[in-house]
Order: structure tokens, then C-alpha cells, then sequence
């Protein structure tokens, strides 16, 4: 446990240090949303409608910026190595390493996205649902870039790779999560769309760590 | 009257190695006893970083098998330092990492000749030399027996030669053991008592 939480700890460590890596997401994050809203109609019922779609994709791409670097550094450098000979397995490292990654690039996310819905209209009900689908579904869209990450850390142009690899992954948790916001913004419960993306949360917990601690050991084959 | 039998750290048998489609070493079998030093020696490109990497468990093995029967502790020819951090925080997570304390870390960099700023501003700024032996110092922290180190020399220069041949000759005095590679010829002090050319 102490080597996870070192692990924890050297990626919040290597973040705070590189401030405009942690800030990068937030701030495309605001960038794309106040230019959709920019570009529509003040008062159009379509920025209404399609807000809760662009809210989330703007998250997905959010975090996608820079996922390919997630292991290419440790690649590099030769930390991948000492990570793979540790006592502690290598999907416990992932987990954390994708876990401390969450924490800096989608938890401001989340928290600013009550503040961001109003440039959508949305209402309070519709504002919550997109804060708590985000808090759920965040996380796994967190774990869907790692494993990408790790899928393509060996290959060149995995730029261009990763995205083409996660989104058919990410698409579940991007139906139930702007699913949420319009249900709620028609005043009906959220609670299904929220099972359904703490389920994914739970299966990407589980899942997505192994795969791809299975796919950073396949970089060395 | 003989001795009792020195103890097998490692030993490994029928080995292949391959990276992608190309086989690189077909059927190797090797041990390596308490108090030995091994040195895979070959032109580049012969295999000898692949072979170690087997050796040591980072690459699996294309056939045959290896069997580790010590705490190893590798040294690849990347240094696995980040270079964000200093040496010393970079030394103290390979600490927490392997679960060892990271009590000598300080001790470790300066007898490795890192002092003063050297040891806590970002690697980055750290000279070729002054990598390889933050990264070699790895070798004074660890208790292991079986230090598996790729091109111990590179990048370091003739101070840091003596340093490197005691550690060497201090580790096997206390059972452990050792495989280097290289592919020049080794200075007479860190010469090894097994040489397989690849």
C-alpha cells in the first residue's frame, strides 16, 4: 500500500510542478464551452438542448488532452521498468497513477461544471445532475484514457491512435451522462442514468486497471 | 576437499529471446552463483539489453524459462529518473516502490559523488555522468543479492570507475551477484569472472 500511495503521491508531486499540465483541461474545458455558447443564439432552445451533449464532450476531449503522455514519460525515462519489477502489481500502480490523474485533471472539471451549465440555461435540477453525472462518470472516462494510453505507449503517432481507441469505450458513460442532464431538465428522476454510470464506474474500476497493466507489460514485447 | 556448493541466485534455462519477429538468443542456458559477476558482452544490436531485461523479468521470454532465487535490483540503461524531480526524490520513490526505507538515500547520492545541489535539483539539469550515478546508487540502497545492471560504465567517468569496482567487489564479498553488460572492454578493476558472448 505504502508503493501505491507513492505513487499517488510522485504524480500529484510531477503535476503541481507542471502547472500548465494541470491546468490545461480546465482551461480547454471553459475555452470550448464559452465558444459554443458564444457562437449560438443568446436564448436559442438549442443551446438548451445540445448543452448537455457539448458539456460532456468538452469533458471527454478535457481529458483525452495529453493522455498519450500518461506512461510515455515512465516509457522514456525507464520508470516503466522499475514499476513492472515491483513487488506491488503493475495494475495496483496503474490504478493509482490514473486514480492521482483523475483527482488533478477531472475533479476541477466536475467542480466548475454548475458554474459553466448556466452558459447552457440549464436549469438548477439539469445543473446537478450534470455536477453528479460528472462526478461518476468522470472517472471513468479517466480510466477509458489510461488503458488507451497504455494500448499505444509503444507505438508511434499514438496521437492520432488513442482517440480512435477510446471513444467506442467512452460512448456508454457520454449516453448516460448528457442522458441524465436532459432527463432532469425535463424534470423527470436521474436515478437510472446514475446507476448506470456508477456501474460502468465500478466495471472500469475493475476492468480497466488489469488491461492495461496487461497492455504496458505487452510494450516490451 | 571442496567447499560447499556456492548458492544459485539465478539460473535459467533454454531461454529464447525475440523482439518482434527477430530471434535474438535461441536456447540459452545459464546460472549465476553467489559471489559471481557475469558479463554479457556483444556487438550492438546482439542482444545483450533484451537478454537482461529477461533476466531480470521486465521482458518475458520468447521460450524456456528463468528462475530468479534472490531479490534482484535492476539498472537499465535508461535511468529511471524523472526529470521533474531531484535525485533524491527520484531514489526515495524507488525506495517506498520496493518497500525498502529511504533512510540512506542521502548517504547513497554522496557516496555515489552526488553533493549539495547536485542531489536535489531536477535531474533534468544533471550532467550524462551525474544520471548514471544517482541511478547506481540504486545499488547502495537495495539489499538485494542479484544486481542485474546494463552498461554499468556508460556515461561515467573515471572517477566514478573505482566506485563502481568497489561496490561490485564489496556486493559479491557479501554473497550477492552480479550481470553486467557491455560491449567494449571492461577496465581490469570490474572485470568479470564469466564472460558469454552474444
Amino acid at each position: 500500500m505504502n508503493a501505491a500511495f507513492a505513487i499517488f503521491q510522485r504524480e500529484l508531486r510531477l503535476t503541481f510542478r507542471r502547472q500548465t499540465e494541470w491546468a490545461q483541461p480546465l482551461v480547454f474545458y471553459g475555452i470550448v464551452i464559452t465558444l459554443f455558447a458564444l457562437g449560438a443564439d443568446p436564448g436559442s432552445p438549442m443551446l438548451r438542448q445540445f448543452g448537455s451533449t457539448v458539456l460532456w464532450v468538452a469533458a471527454l476531449l478535457a481529458l483525452l488532452l495529453g493522455g498519450d503522455r500518461l506512461f510515455r514519460d515512465d516509457l522514456d525515462d525507464g520508470t516503466l521498468e522499475q514499476l513492472v519489477l515491483a513487488p506491488a502489481p503493475l495494475a495496483v500502480a496503474v490504478g493509482f497513477k490514473l486514480a492521482a490523474h483523475w483527482l488533478v485533471s477531472g475533479l476541477p472539471l466536475v467542480l466548475i461544471s454548475p458554474l459553466v451549465a448556466g452558459a447552457f440555461q440549464l436549469s438548477h435540477d439539469a445543473s446537478w445532475a450534470l455536477f453528479l453525472g460528472l462526478l461518476l462518470g468522470s472517472p471513468s472516462l479517466a480510466l477509458i484514457c489510461g488503458f488507451g494510453a497504455a494500448a499505444t505507449v509503444a507505438l508511434p503517432r499514438a496521437g492520432i491512435l488513442l482517440p480512435i481507441l477510446i471513444l467506442p469505450l467512452a460512448v456508454p458513460v457520454l449516453i448516460f451522462g448528457a442522458g441524465a442532464v436532459r432527463v432532469a431538465q425535463s424534470g423527470l428522476p436521474i436515478d437510472a442514468s446514475l446507476y448506470f454510470l456508477a456501474a460502468i464506474l465500478m466495471l472500469s474500476i475493475c476492468v480497466l486497471p488489469l488491461a492495461a497493466a496487461a497492455a504496458l507489460r505487452n510494450a516490451y514485447e | 576437499m571442496s567447499g560447499p556448493e556456492p548458492q544459485i541466485l539465478l539460473y535459467a534455462r533454454d531461454l529464447s529471446v525475440a523482439r518482434g519477429d527477430r530471434v535474438l538468443i535461441e536456447q540459452l542456458s545459464l546460472k549465476l552463483v553467489a559471489g559471481e559477476r557475469l558479463l554479457l558482452r556483444g556487438r550492438n544490436g546482439a542482444g545483450k539489453t533484451s537478454l537482461l531485461e529477461t533476466l531480470a523479468g521486465v521482458r518475458a521470454p520468447a521460450l524456456g524459462g528463468v528462475e530468479r532465487l534472490a531479490t534482484l535490483v535492476w539498472v537499465g540503461h535508461r535511468n529511471a529518473l524523472n526529470p521533474g524531480l531531484s535525485a533524491e526524490e527520484n531514489l526515495g520513490f524507488w525506495c517506498k516502490l520496493n518497500e525498502l526505507p529511504d533512510t540512506g538515500v542521502a548517504d547513497a547520492l554522496k557516496r555515489m559523488g552526488l553533493v549539495g545541489r547536485s542531489r536535489s535539483r531536477p535531474s533534468r539539469l544533471l550532467s550524462t555522468g551525474q544520471k548514471r550515478r544517482a541511478a547506481i546508487a540504486r545499488l547502495i540502497v537495495s539489499p538485494a543479492r542479484l544486481w542485474l545492471v546494463d552498461e554499468p560504465l556508460a556515461g561515467l567517468d573515471v572517477e566514478a570507475l573505482p566506485l563502481v569496482a568497489d561496490l561490485l567487489a564489496a556486493h559479491e564479498d557479501r554473497g550477492g551477484a552480479a550481470i553486467l553488460t557491455t560491449h567494449q572492454a571492461l577496465p581490469d578493476r570490474v572485470a568479470p569472472h564469466r564472460v558469454i558472448d552474444l
